[in-house]
């Protein structure tokens, strides 16, 4: 059985700060990590390949730094790993990255037949959720979202069985492979990576796939060039009509009687 | 950066909504966004319409009198048993024959599971722009194009993303963003029925079962009328019983910001904002919590907003009503025994 797992470097949004005068992103010294959704699918995948035997090829689009995004996935176990990178690919939106991924993973299948592909539900920084369906749709696969159990998997009769979040309540499908699946947040628990695994993923070559490598046909449906949306303006949100009332009071019991006493009285519909 | 829109995509028009239901029951997300479309189709000059796909059954029907009582002129229905439940497959199968048939220049969808599952299916199928999540829709009146608004990664600003060279041009829209429009049963409009050239034989995905979730026992902090949240600044998870007994008193869900739900101290299907939930209830009181934009587009729809902080500058002042500077822990016990005495007199 071969597996993709598809994953995004991203800012840790844990250490992210903002600059407290300009109001702007302060990204310097920002630590890189894998996308923490990410890591449920990797985990997904590493769990049926202790049970049936697996080879999984993790891969991502991204500048050359995504390389130790990578490497992380190998020391927890991966097989492969795959950078797809070139300067032609800056700029995308969804639409263009699942493009370049769609073709790098037609190129990987073409090199040893797909299973599955695993991507997480979401990243933490683009947060569209809109990559697993669009690689899925582009390779003609079932696509499966929001999964949060695989109940069971049968590759030698081609078939999934899978428990999906809906509105309102769980759908329990059965579907073929090849399949895409975005994996639910939450679904499983990551392992540790362990010493050997570390000095292997340290050891083991990343490749590196450019726009050839990676099969694009056509390179107007890469990068800013392929991408239908586009970002117009950045903006700090609008402040409220209302500037806030500032309820003082000598100690705090009197301050909680001043503001009980003056919401009734500005809004009586609230009692 | 905006690009010059392709002949071929001119005759476009129309604004589109895709009604969502699961198990016949609608999803109020989608009167929201027809409350919103309204305003979009206005400005532009062009018909609303109601998308709704679905089962054979006369509920799946009965949506279009709904969503043309909520504000659509016309409803595409397109009924098959191929249909009966959500599934990727022939959904976006069905979707993308009405765009191509009919032409929409924007369509909007909830960003909900199944939104989201349709929406980026349709986009890749169309090959057109998806802006996701987006809290602020407007039209650019210079081209007629749509301006979708979401927060910025990371810091506190918005930005605004616009789609010119492809058509529909799509977005979705959490639950609970948008106000929910008058339902007027008097409204009248058109129903054009289309058929789905699809068989069950030719779709993959079979749905072999569907639990229905116990909501009993499940915070449902999206549809509460009062809602006590707290922060980081609330320090150690017992600090949160402070809040848990103010809500009681209240009769109010609990609400909590992301580094709260993160560090453990609350679960996570109370977290309000960007990656949380979207409330809109009628008072809002947050404690210990600085008003971070991912915060705020969670809540600033509440009807009245108060907030509890150390701090005088802190931005969450920015979009309250009442501003309560001092110490939550001190606090949240003085306004329980505040509401306690008032509520019982
Ligand atoms: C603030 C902001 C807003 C944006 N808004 C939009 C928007 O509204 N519409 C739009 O089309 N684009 C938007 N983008 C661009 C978008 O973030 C990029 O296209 C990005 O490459 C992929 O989208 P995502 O991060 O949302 O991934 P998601 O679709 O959320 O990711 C889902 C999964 O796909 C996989 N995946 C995603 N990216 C990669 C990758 N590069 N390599 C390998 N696997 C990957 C991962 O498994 C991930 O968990 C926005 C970007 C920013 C910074
Ligand atoms: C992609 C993305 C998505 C996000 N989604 C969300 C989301 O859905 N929801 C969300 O909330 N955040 C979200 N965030 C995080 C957001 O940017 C902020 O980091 C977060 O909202 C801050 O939480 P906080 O206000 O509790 O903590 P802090 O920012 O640390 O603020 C604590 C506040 O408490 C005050 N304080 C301290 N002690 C006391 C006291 N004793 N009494 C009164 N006040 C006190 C301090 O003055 C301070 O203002 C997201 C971020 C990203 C990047």
């Amino acid at each position: 059985m071969h597996i993709a797992v598809c994953i995004k470097q991203v800012p840790d949004s844990a250490q992210i700060r903002v600059h407290p005068v300009t109001n702007t992103i302060m990204r310097q010294g920002v630590p890189a990590i894998v996308n923490p959704f990410d890591l449920f699918a990797l985990e997904e995948a590493l769990r049926t390949k202790d049970q049936s035997g697996a080879h999984i090829t993790v891969l991502t689009m991204g500048p050359p730094q995504a390389e130790d995004a990578l490497r992380k996935c190998l020391s927890y176990g991966a097989d492969r790993a795959i950078l797809i990178t070139d300067k032609v690919f800056s700029g995308a939106d969804t639409l263009a990255t699942s493009y370049v991924l769609a073709s790098a993973l037609r190129t990987l299948d073409a090199q040893q037949p797909l299973d599955l592909i695993f991507t997480g539900k979401q990243t933490i920084d683009g947060d569209t959720a809109q990559v697993g369906p669009g690689i899925a749709i582009r390779l003609g696969y079932q696509l499966l979202t929001y999964v949060s159990a695989i109940r069971d998997l049968d590759a030698d009769a081609r078939q999934i069985f899978v428990e999906r979040r809906a509105e309102g309540g769980v759908q329990v499908l059965q579907s073929t492979l090849p399949a895409v699946i975005t994996m639910l947040e939450g679904a499983n628990e990551m392992r540790f990576a362990d010493m050997p695994g570390m000095f292997r993923a340290a050891r083991q070559e990343v490749e590196r796939w450019d726009r050839e490598a990676a099969g694009i046909e056509d390179i107007k449906q890469v990068g800013l060039k392929g991408s239908p949306t586009a970002v117009a303006q950045v903006f700090g949100p609008k402040p409220r009509a209302v500037k806030a009332v500032r309820i003082e009071g000598e100690t705090p019991a009197a301050q909680a009687e001043a503001f009980v006493e003056r919401l009734f009285a500005d809004f009586p519909q609230l009692e | 950066p905006k690009r010059v829109l392709p002949e071929h995509f001119k005759s476009y028009t129309g604004v589109w909504v895709f009604i969502e239901h699961e198990r016949g029951h609608a999803h109020p997300v989608s009167w929201e966004l027809l409350g919103k479309g309204r305003q979009l189709a206005d400005s532009l000059g062009v018909t609303l319409a109601g998308v709704i796909l679905g089962g054979t059954d006369d509920g799946v029907r009965a949506l279009t009198d709904e969503a043309i009582a909520y504000g659509a002129d016309r409803c595409y229905l397109m009924q098959s048993e191929v249909l009966a439940d959500y599934r990727n497959q022939p959904y976006t199968a069905g979707m993308t024959t009405l765009v191509n048939t009919y032409q929409p220049e924007v369509l909007l969808l909830g960003a909900t599971t199944q939104g989201r599952d349709l929406a980026g299916s349709v986009a890749t199928t169309l090959l057109t722009g998806l802006t996701a999540d987006c809290t602020g829709l407007e039209i650019d009146m210079s081209d007629r194009s749509l301006l979708s608004s979401r927060p910025t990664f990371g810091g506190s600003l918005m930005c605004t993303i616009v789609n010119l060279a492809t058509r529909p041009q799509m977005a979705t829209v959490r639950p609970r963003v948008m106000p929910m429009p008058e339902r007027d049963a008097t409204r009248s409009g058109e129903v054009v029925t289309h058929a789905l050239d699809l068989t069950e034989d030719s779709v993959v995905t079979k749905l072999v079962d569907f639990i229905p979730d116990a909501r009993a026992d499940k915070p449902q902090l999206a549809f509460a009328d009062f809602i006590v949240s707290g922060g980081r600044g609330l320090g150690k998870p017992e600090n949160f019983d402070k809040v848990f007994d103010l809500a009681k008193v209240l009769g109010a869900e609990v609400g909590a910001s992301r580094p709260a739900v993160h560090a453990g101290w609350v679960d996570p299907e109370r977290q309000v904002g960007q990656s949380g939930k979207t409330v809109r209830p009628k008072f809002y009181l947050a404690a210990g919590i600085s008003g971070a934009v991912q915060h705020r587009v969670g809540m600033e729809g509440a009807d009245v907003i108060a907030a509890i902080n150390l701090d005088a500058k802190a931005p969450i002042f920015d979009v309250a009503n009442y501003a309560l500077v001092g110490n939550a822990l001190e606090l949240l016990p003085a306004l329980r025994d505040a509401f306690e005495r008032r509520l019982a007199a």
